[in-house]
């Protein structure tokens, strides 16, 4: 029960906050300067034409009427055309948003465990070479812009090694899984089509890692402080006092508590990674909601950018509960219901 | 008496001496300054120091184009014939640009907001505040700044725009949390019960408590923004070239990889060694500090 009171209250603020966001990027996709129905039309098409479109998308009337047009259509599913496909944007998310969710899921699973990992093998050694190589790892994931991985692993295992595929979800010999989920792997895993589920693995790997790099690191960063403080605390030494089997205190005692902070900013990590993929789905053709959405950002297409804000906006909501649930597990102190940080 | 003979400037002086010794102590930070000041230093003197300052916007020179780093250009030269040294360290200049602008444009606003909310807690400022703090937290600054960038017309000024109205709600929130338990401190109730005013509790008992997070966090951020912007320059949504602004350079040089790697390579580091620099330089502050929040 407490759970889901918890989960119904963090549900009604999201929605006040999925609002504001409605309310943010309608202006600024309708106030800031620039003629959206000319920039699609092109400058030779006729000023009738022009002035046509603009009723239709209702850009003739004021603003606050405009919003309440835009908002009532978004909530019946409807989010307009777009200037550019000519094709209702929803139609366009749903083709594009599982390629996006699959790689960034993956991205994600490859962050938290390599992360959380390689933080826990650093902390416990801390001071040691083994700590000092995951240090700069961690400095290089930091700093290093994750477009500048992507095509430096392009360049690396695509085109000099040959390891791994270049671009897309699926080798050209290899049919598609029929789509129920629209995420391939997982489409081929309900199939049993274990040839395309390898073969989407495989074409996963190098934007997925590009995509990881960067939180890797800064979960790395997070696990190894807390991991190498707590493992300076008495109740370590208590436990081993004890005569607890040193696997158990490791794994009970000193890792479960020290994944917390490293929870806390999982949110956080899987947001920077969602909105690098805009970046890294551009370079390695990933057919997917993010090359989309920076498509329709370069050619100003002003209804399916509003949709891939709130969309992600939507996505985050969800997220950062999952998050707050998972921290609330881990934590013992942070009773459900009760606010964090108190 | 001279301001720097008062008794208040000489105890200010000797902790930041003693913040200076612990720093240098420290070889992260260190490290982290060189690399800073190096910047630095490329950027504010490139005409003087760049061997072809020339070449930093519309240049051509087809005779030697797409060479290989040599002696004559130790970072090789682009398909225009440019030299890729020299180009960086113009580049430098929009980078740090980039960085000190949107600080200088986010922070006040930010932290004041922070402090109202923090100081005002549990009123209708406080929600106010927060609220819209929440809604541009929504969403990744990035994808924000990529929406607004859509709009306007790509400039390395609009760019930076986009930022600034993306990242002032971190330091909202960073102040927030700081502020709201200050004001619980007994030293801002003798405050209150003094009748000081409130600017006065404001902006001289909480804000000098938050100085430190606040710093660290700014040179944190200074990484994060010079990211973001490369960022925009590589989707060309910010700088436009000729502009030599490390993204856009790397986003020329990404069409002519694998064989001509030195094009993109060398600008990527370029972005790396500046955004390392602020890193270990905030690290070092944090340590120094002994933060946890930032």
């Amino acid at each position: 029960m407490k759970v889901l009171k918890f989960v119904a209250k963090r549900l009604l603020m999201s929605i006040f906050v999925l609002f504001g966001l409605s309310i943010l990027i309608f202006l600024v996709s309708r106030v800031l300067p620039g003629d959206p129905v000319r920039m699609a039309l092109g400058p030779r098409a006729p000023e009738w034409a022009v002035q046509n479109m603009r009723e239709q998308m209702h850009l003739d009337k004021p603003l606050y009427v405009q919003y309440y047009y835009w908002l009532s259509g978004a909530l019946h599913g409807d989010l307009g055309q777009s200037l550019f496909t000519r094709r209702p944007v929803m139609d366009d998310i749903k083709e594009f948003l599982p390629a996006t969710m699959e790689l960034a899921l993956f991205a994600g699973l490859i962050m938290a465990i390599f992360g959380i990992l390689l933080g826990a093998v650093a902390g416990r050694y801390s001071n040691t070479w083994v700590d000092n190589t995951v240090r700069i790892f961690s400095y290089v994931g930091v700093v290093t812009p994750s477009f500048v991985f992507a095509i430096l692993f392009l360049l690396l295992f695509g085109y000099l090694l040959r390891w791994f595929p270049t671009a897309g979800r699926l080798s050209a010999g290899i049919p598609r899984p029929p789509a129920i989920t629209g995420m391939v792997t997982l489409d081929a895993l309900i199939t049993g089509n274990w040839a395309a589920l390898g073969d989407a693995l495989w074409h996963m790997v190098l934007p997925a890692v590009s995509l990881a790099l960067g939180g890797m690191a800064q979960e790395a960063r997070i696990t190894r402080s807390t991991i190498s403080d707590n493992l300076r605390k008495d109740y370590i030494g208590a436990a081993r006092g004890f005569g607890v089997p040193e696997r158990l205190v490791m794994l009970k005692y000193l890792l479960k508590p020290s994944l917390i902070p490293t929870a806390s900013i999982l949110g956080l990590d899987f947001a920077s990674l969602l909105a690098n993929a805009f970046l890294v789905e551009l370079i390695f053709n990933w057919p997917g909601f993010s090359r989309y959405g920076i498509n329709a950002m370069l050619r100003k297409d002003l209804n399916a950018v509003s949709a891939v804000v709130m969309v992600l906006g939507i996505v985050f909501v969800i997220v950062n509960i999952l998050v707050d649930l998972v921290v609330a597990g881990l934590d013992p102190r942070i009773r459900l219901g009760a606010e964090r940080g108190k | 008496m001279a301001f720097w003979k008062r008794p208040g400037f000489q105890r200010r002086w000797d902790s930041v001496k003693r913040g200076w010794y612990k720093f240098s102590k420290n070889p992260v930070s260190v490290v982290g300054l060189f690399f800073v000041l190096l910047v630095s230093f490329l950027a504010a003197f490139a005409p003087y120091v760049a061997p072809y300052p020339e070449h930093a916007g519309r240049f051509v020179n087809f005779s030697e184009a797409s060479q290989p780093p040599s002696l004559k250009h130790p970072f090789g030269t682009d398909v225009f014939g440019r030299d890729i040294l020299s180009r960086v360290f113009f580049g430098f200049r929009y980078s740090l640009m980039m960085g000190v602008v949107v600080l200088l444009l986010v922070v006040p606003p930010g932290v004041v907001l922070g402090l109202l909310a923090g100081y005002y807690r549990g009123t209708w400022i406080d929600t106010v505040i927060m609220r819209i703090t929440d809604v541009f937290l929504a969403v990744p600054p990035l994808i924000l700044a990529l929406a607004v960038c859509s709009v306007l017309t790509p400039s390395v000024f609009n760019a930076m725009m986009a930022v600034s109205l993306m990242w002032w709600p971190w330091y909202t929130r960073l102040v927030y949390g700081l502020a709201s338990s200050i004001r619980n401190e007994f030293f801002v109730q003798a405050a209150e019960v003094a009748g000081a005013s409130r600017s006065h509790i404001l902006f001289r008992e909480i804000l000098p408590n938050c100085v430190s997070s606040i710093f660290t966090k700014m040179s944190l951020d200074m990484g994060w923004v010079i990211l973001i912007g490369s960022s925009l320059s590589f989707v060309g949504l910010g700088a436009q070239p000729p502009t030599p602004d490390l993204g856009t350079m790397v986003a020329d040089g990404a069409k002519y990889l694998p064989d001509q790697w030195w094009i993109a390579v060398f600008p990527a580091l370029a972005i790396m060694i500046t955004v390392l620099g602020f890193n270990l330089i905030g690290d070092g502050l944090r340590d120094l500090f002994a933060l946890e929040e930032v």
